[in-house]
């Protein structure tokens, strides 16, 4: 190379001889992605595409699972009033649980917003409690405050001469119980993405709204709504699948009782497929809500990506 | 190929080497353990309950050149019946492996059969429970063995001064620490039971009876049931449903019996009648000893005013809620043999008794010849409380598991769904009518036999 950053070409030895295919190949920048991405892909396919497709070979089993037996396993759900019963009740649970759970959060996180900096990190630490316990343990501490002979909360209500509560044994209340524990547990996630949102609002929107004379309503409608869109999509969907998929409360709380009023499809398929010896019908339990919850992710997602669009 | 020289002395050198190493290894190689038997048993509530069993393979081991290693799992969470699919899904793991209850049927296919074992141990100690056998025999072949240890039954655990005291029954002299029969035994029924169950809920000493989904619930209603006569599914799969005039008086005394029981026993699991009866609330649970165990260690007056005694009978019997653990081996096991022998030499006599007393009576042999253990006749305070847990001639007694006899692949579901229990709570917490509830029994007993 010259001083002036030229390349003299006049002394360059002569062209190499002709890549193979191979080597062009190698040198492809797609090829390069591929192959960098490999690992991710033998993830995904190791511990996603393979169980899944696996759950439902298996749930086109017959009991003993030697023999194929087509969607007959889905056949005798559907005809089963029991499992429609889990079908409402699965969703009566996750919608009313993640409603709720939006609105708390929601609601946390205006009021983490509007506390000085300082103080904001302490309660957003302890806020968050809930949501850093692992769920099996802190769904046993309420099971022992729900508990029918040794209630907490009934001893409580009883200084107050308000008559025990049968918690976990009267079907209204089981239920009320089950989505008051899931909620506690999942609102600290909502408050925090939030929060993140709520941060990432430019103030001066707020400055100009405030100097049009927009009420705080308006503020709340026109300008931080509109701003969280995305990320109130993005977790109502993310915690709308895990809701639907929650196991832990319900087995620890009710096992599904009473008289399975309180069984969702995880407990369900335990029921049917580990505990009644029928795998492959506990397969088809698990995977009824699947079209249905990939519809539904595909229209939230649809949506996140066109309102991207728009404001790019 | 090269001449090779070989003098004599470098022969004899060689020779005598040969010789001192395998003179000198030969003690190692004979005590070096040739077998590893790798077995996967239950985690006993009572910790003492493992360490007898540990200690016994152990011995075995030693005395066969084996190496025996134990391994605990628990019941907590399911954890052992989320190992054993694991293990027949992956055909590798344990050689022996405890089985509860239905799993034994369930992957009959799977597990070595064990008729020279058993025929040999029958030919010993005579013939074991009928439940066990209804469970453990599939096609005519034992596919596993009945265990001794977490094998329990489930005769009623009664607080004996509150029931004189409320229901007017000396229950300690109905049924004495004693192979026999005292006064007022014959009229021990369900009849007697459910008029003492009245008398105690008035007195505000209910009976500890859960109604829930798991196994305490559905053994005790279970047993009512039998005695009753009422089968819902015969043994060729059959609804016995309809018309079943048998169960409709069973159902119409399960109603009776839990409209005096606490309002939230719907949602009690197998600890709730524990707990109710080492509170002090109640005046009788069914449960083996483990409950007056606790009660003894946590509440000394509660537990000296415990008695064991038999369920009440009914118009077909006294039956009395069983549930067994079975040792199975896979068939994937490449030591068959020896776990074999491992398995019969922990079901004689001896060890059964070791792992009785270890446990304070808890675990129940299957043999019937094995219900004169000193073990329960010496425990207390007070002397004598559990005497009457296992089943004696003068119980004229058997043993029941609920939904029996359906052939296993149908009655584990009915079981594991509780549908029992269900159709009971269906009358009293529901206020459906029986009619409405027997139909919504059939149509899931429908959808069981459907899936085969």
């Amino acid at each position: 190379m010259a001083a002036d950053g030229t390349v003299d070409l006049r002394g360059a030895p002569t062209p190499a001889p002709r890549a193979s295919t191979l080597q062009r190949l190698a040198r492809r920048r797609s090829s390069i992605a591929f192959l960098m991405t490999l690992p991710l892909i033998a993830v995904v396919a190791g511990l996603v595409v393979y169980p899944a497709g696996y759950a439902i070979y298996l749930s086109m089993l017959n009991r003993r699972m030697d023999a194929f037996a087509g969607f007959l396993n889905y056949e005798i759900l559907i005809e089963n009033d029991t499992f429609w019963m889990v079908v409402w009740q699965s969703c009566f649970f996750a919608v009313v649980a993640v409603l709720l759970k939006a609105l708390i959060g929601f609601w946390l996180a205006h009021m983490l917003h509007h506390i000085p900096t300082k103080g904001q990190r302490k309660w957003r630490g302890m806020l968050l409690i809930p949501w850093v316990i692992p769920p099996a343990l802190s769904t046993l501490g309420w099971w022992w405050m729900f508990d029918p002979t040794y209630s907490s909360i009934n001893w409580v209500l009883a200084v107050f001469a308000v008559p025990a509560v049968p918690w976990l044994g009267e079907p209204w209340w089981a239920r009320i119980s089950v989505i008051m524990v899931n909620v506690w547990y999942g609102a600290p996630f909502f408050m925090i993405m939030y929060l993140a949102a709520l941060k990432s609002v430019p103030e001066q929107l707020y400055e100009a709204a405030a100097i049009d004379g927009a009420s705080s309503t308006q503020r709340l409608i026109h300008i931080t709504l509109p701003m969280m869109r995305n990320i109130i999509s993005i977790t109502v969907l993310f915690s709308l699948i895990v809701t639907f998929a929650n196991y832990d409360i319900v087995r620890v709380l009710t096992n599904g009782g009473p008289r399975d009023l309180t069984h969702v499809f995880a407990t369900y398929a335990f029921q049917v497929g580990i505990l009644s010896g029928n795998i492959p019908r506990g397969a088809a339990v698990s995977l009824f809500m699947l079209p249905a919850l990939a519809v539904f992710a595909f229209f939230i997602l649809r949506g996140v990506t066109q309102r991207n669009r728009e404001m790019a | 190929m090269a001449e090779q020289n070989l003098s004599r002395r470098a022969a004899l050198g060689a020779g005598a080497g040969v010789v001192a190493a395998g003179t000198l290894s030969a003690p190692a190689v004979f005590g070096q353990p040739t077998t590893t038997i790798r077995c996967g048993f239950w985690d006993h509530w009572v910790p003492a309950g493992n360490d007898v069993l540990r200690s016994l393979c152990t011995a075995w081991g030693g005395r066969n050149r084996a190496n025996v290693n134990t391994d605990f799992i628990t019941s907590v969470g399911n954890q052992n019946l989320l190992t054993i699919a694991a293990q027949a899904q992956s055909r590798s793991g344990h050689d022996i492996l405890s089985f509860p209850a239905w799993e034994p049927a369930a992957h009959q296919r799977m597990l070595v059969p064990m008729d020279d074992v058993m025929g040999r141990l029958t030919a010993k100690y005579g013939p074991v429970t009928p439940a066990a056998e209804y469970l453990g025999k599939q096609d005519g072949k034992w596919v596993a063995i009945p265990a001794v240890s977490g094998t329990q039954m489930k005769p009623a655990c009664t607080r004996f001064d509150l029931l004189q005291q409320h229901a007017g029954i000396d229950i300690r002299a109905m049924w004495p620490a004693d192979n026999r029969r005292g006064p007022g035994a014959d009229t021990w029924n369900w009849d007697t039971f459910a008029t003492a169950a009245e008398a105690c809920n008035k007195a505000g000493f209910p009976f500890g009876l859960p109604m829930g989904s798991f196994t305490d619930a559905v053994d005790w209603l279970g047993a009512l049931f039998a005695s009753y006569g009422a089968n819902v599914m015969d043994e060729r799969g059959n609804i016995t449903v309809r018309g079943n005039a048998k169960l409709r008086a069973a159902t119409d005394m399960a109603v009776r019996i839990s409209r005096q029981l606490p309002n939230d026993v719907w949602a009690w699991d197998d600890a709730s009648n524990n707990r109710s009866l080492i509170s002090g609330r109640a005046a009788l649970i069914f449960n083996p000893p483990s409950a007056w165990v606790s009660a003894r260690r946590d509440q000394p007056a509660v537990g000296a005013s415990c008695w064991t005694v038999p369920v009440p009978s009914g118009p077909e019997g006294r039956f009395v809620g069983y549930l067994p653990y079975f040792w199975g081996i896979w068939n994937f096991s490449r030591v068959q043999g020896p776990a074999k022998e491992l398995l019969e030499f922990l079901s004689e006599r001896e060890q059964a008794m070791a792992m009785t007393t270890t446990s304070s009576g808890y675990d129940i042999p299957p043999f019937l010849s094995m219900s004169d253990f000193p073990v329960w006749a010496n425990e207390g305070p007070p002397t004598g409380t559990i005497y009457n847990y296992p089943i004696r001639p003068h119980h004229n007694a058997r043993t029941s598991v609920a939904f029996a006899p359906a052939p296993p692949a149908m009655a584990v579901q009915a079981y594991n769904q509780a549908l029992n229990t269900k159709l009971i709570a269906r009358i009293v917490q529901g206020n459906e009518t029986v009619d409405q509830a027997m139909g919504w029994l059939e149509r899931e007993l429908n959808t069981i036999k459907r899936g085969g």
